[in-house]
């Protein structure tokens, strides 16, 4: 599970992976607390404009890079999802 | 996990990889066999990871290209963080413990009795250096504009009040090596698969200098086996159509300017200068380094350290394999004198280094491919 979110049974960084996580407090001095799979993490902020409670953001080394728009992402899984239903299709199938 | 798994679905990917010998086959009737490189470390291991190569048309070739950070970084930034060991306590990312230097490690240092600490969280140097005001501490800041973010975040909240912090660094940029691989005529590359998270900081239009008339398809794809499959899928559909446009196929966090926050903070801390990236040599304004109004923050100029470019070793060809000219099983030293317990060169050392890559995972690939 930790490997998940960049981090290798040892504790040691692996430097460019990052994940989405969803913020669930937003503080003062650019600092909040994200989670994503049960994983809670404190994290930096500082680096997004208006960060709020409930956004999910991508957090790389500790910082949340950017934040997440979840409507592409929700048009995006829509497109793949309807791509699996036409290959699962009899006609695609021969 | 939330916006993860939904883009590793068997069923969709298996519709795209229909798509992709489709494209291929209209590829191969105008003779085009495309080679594609995935820019970025962490496209370079997902590729390995998800066997993306065992699915593709087998005209089309992926190449590895420089986006690993630790894998450009020369030995001679290894010697100098081993020097600044001796003289502070150094917090670096995990992977860069068993890169060799010109003759030692930060790992051999460490067990040796240098105070080195490997972290994933470069605010874990930081916090340190608050708890510790009497002790001097070192962060070792490498990376491309994904890291250098962070970088510059922690600049700013080590400016004022923390005078025992510093950095030692060696951050880099991936336009400048861009441009550097298309005016080399030793590389031969058909397009870009772009990096996700640098393109999230830089923006989808910083690639647009490398597309257009004359230039390649630059396709931004998040790091998911979907997005990647999907990626090169447009990477196909552009050169079918002859087009060379910049695509971004990871919308839901790149936008076309990038993140001007983090841009406008490092733009404050950080200036460029010519970079020398390990086996490649130096290219033109490929590096940020702190203003020198920040010295005090600057490790060599602090320790009185010069990073030099040190001694690479013997017979290791990460540079041409970094370039994309070869591939790692093409090094001599590939699986006999350099593997991942053994390392020679950077490349067999990161997780996301092209040889490591190839080593850990070629050997559950299917008879007859290489990975």
């Amino acid at each position: 599970m930790a490997q998940r979110i960049g981090v290798s049974a040892e504790g040691h960084g692996k430097m460019c992976l990052a994940v989405p996580m969803e913020l669930t407090d937003v503080r003062t001095g650019g600092r909040g607390t994200a989670r994503a799979d049960g994983i809670v993490r404190d994290v930096d902020i500082s680096l997004i404009d208006d960060p709020r409670t409930g956004e999910f953001v991508i957090v790389h080394a500790g910082f949340a890079i950017e934040r997440l728009d979840r409507a592409e992402a929700e048009a995006r899984i829509a497109l793949f999802e309807d791509m699996a239903r036409r290959v699962s299709t009899p006609e695609f199938a021969s | 996990m939330k916006y993860v798994d939904a883009f590793r679905d068997p069923a969709a990917s298996r519709a795209v990889v229909s798509e992709l010998a489709s494209l291929a086959g209209k590829l191969r009737e105008s003779g085009i066999r495309p080679a594609i490189m995935e820019v970025c470390g962490t496209h370079t291991m997902a590729i390995a990871r998800n066997g993306i190569r065992d699915v593709l048309p087998p005209e089309v070739s992926l190449i590895s290209g420089p986006g690993c950070p630790v894998c450009v970084t020369e030995p001679g930034y290894i010697d100098a963080a081993i020097l600044a060991a001796t003289r502070a306590t150094v917090f670096t990312f995990g992977d860069m413990l068993n890169v060799p230097g010109s003759e030692d490690s930060l790992a051999t240092a460490r067990a040796a009795g240098a105070d080195v600490h490997p972290c994933y969280s470069p605010s874990a140097a930081l916090d340190f250096a608050r708890a510790n005001p009497a002790r001097e501490t070192v962060f070792l800041a490498i990376g491309f504009e994904t890291t250098i973010a962070p970088v510059a975040a922690l600049a700013a909240a080590a400016e004022n009040g923390l005078p025992n912090f510093s950095m030692l660094t060696a951050l880099k940029l991936v336009p400048p090596a861009l441009a550097a691989l298309v005016s080399d005529p030793a590389v031969h590359i058909d397009a870009f698969l772009c990096p996700a998270h640098v393109s999230a900081i830089i923006g989808s239009d910083a690639y647009a200098p490398f597309a257009g008339p004359g230039g390649r398809p630059c396709v931004i794809a998040g790091f998911e086996p979907l997005d990647i499959l999907y990626g090169i899928r447009c990477i196909l559909a552009q050169l079918a159509d002859g087009q060379a446009f910049v695509e971004n196929e990871y919308a839901r966090v790149v936008k076309p300017e990038g993140n001007v926050k983090a841009q406008n903070l490092i733009s404050r801390y950080m200036e460029p200068y010519d970079a020398a990236w390990r086996g490649i040599g130096v290219i033109p304004a490929s590096g940020l380094r702190l203003r020198k109004q920040y010295g005090a923050m600057d490790a060599e100029s602090r320790f009185g350290i010069r990073v030099e470019p040190g001694t690479p070793p013997t017979g290791c060809r990460c540079g041409d394999v970094l370039k994309g000219i070869l591939n790692p099983p093409g090094c001599p030293l590939f699986d006999g004198r350099c593997t991942p317990e053994n390392p020679v060169g950077p490349c067999m050392v990161s997780s996301e280094g092209a040889c490591a890559a190839w080593h850990s995972y070629r050997r559950i690939a299917p008879a007859g491919k290489d990975a």
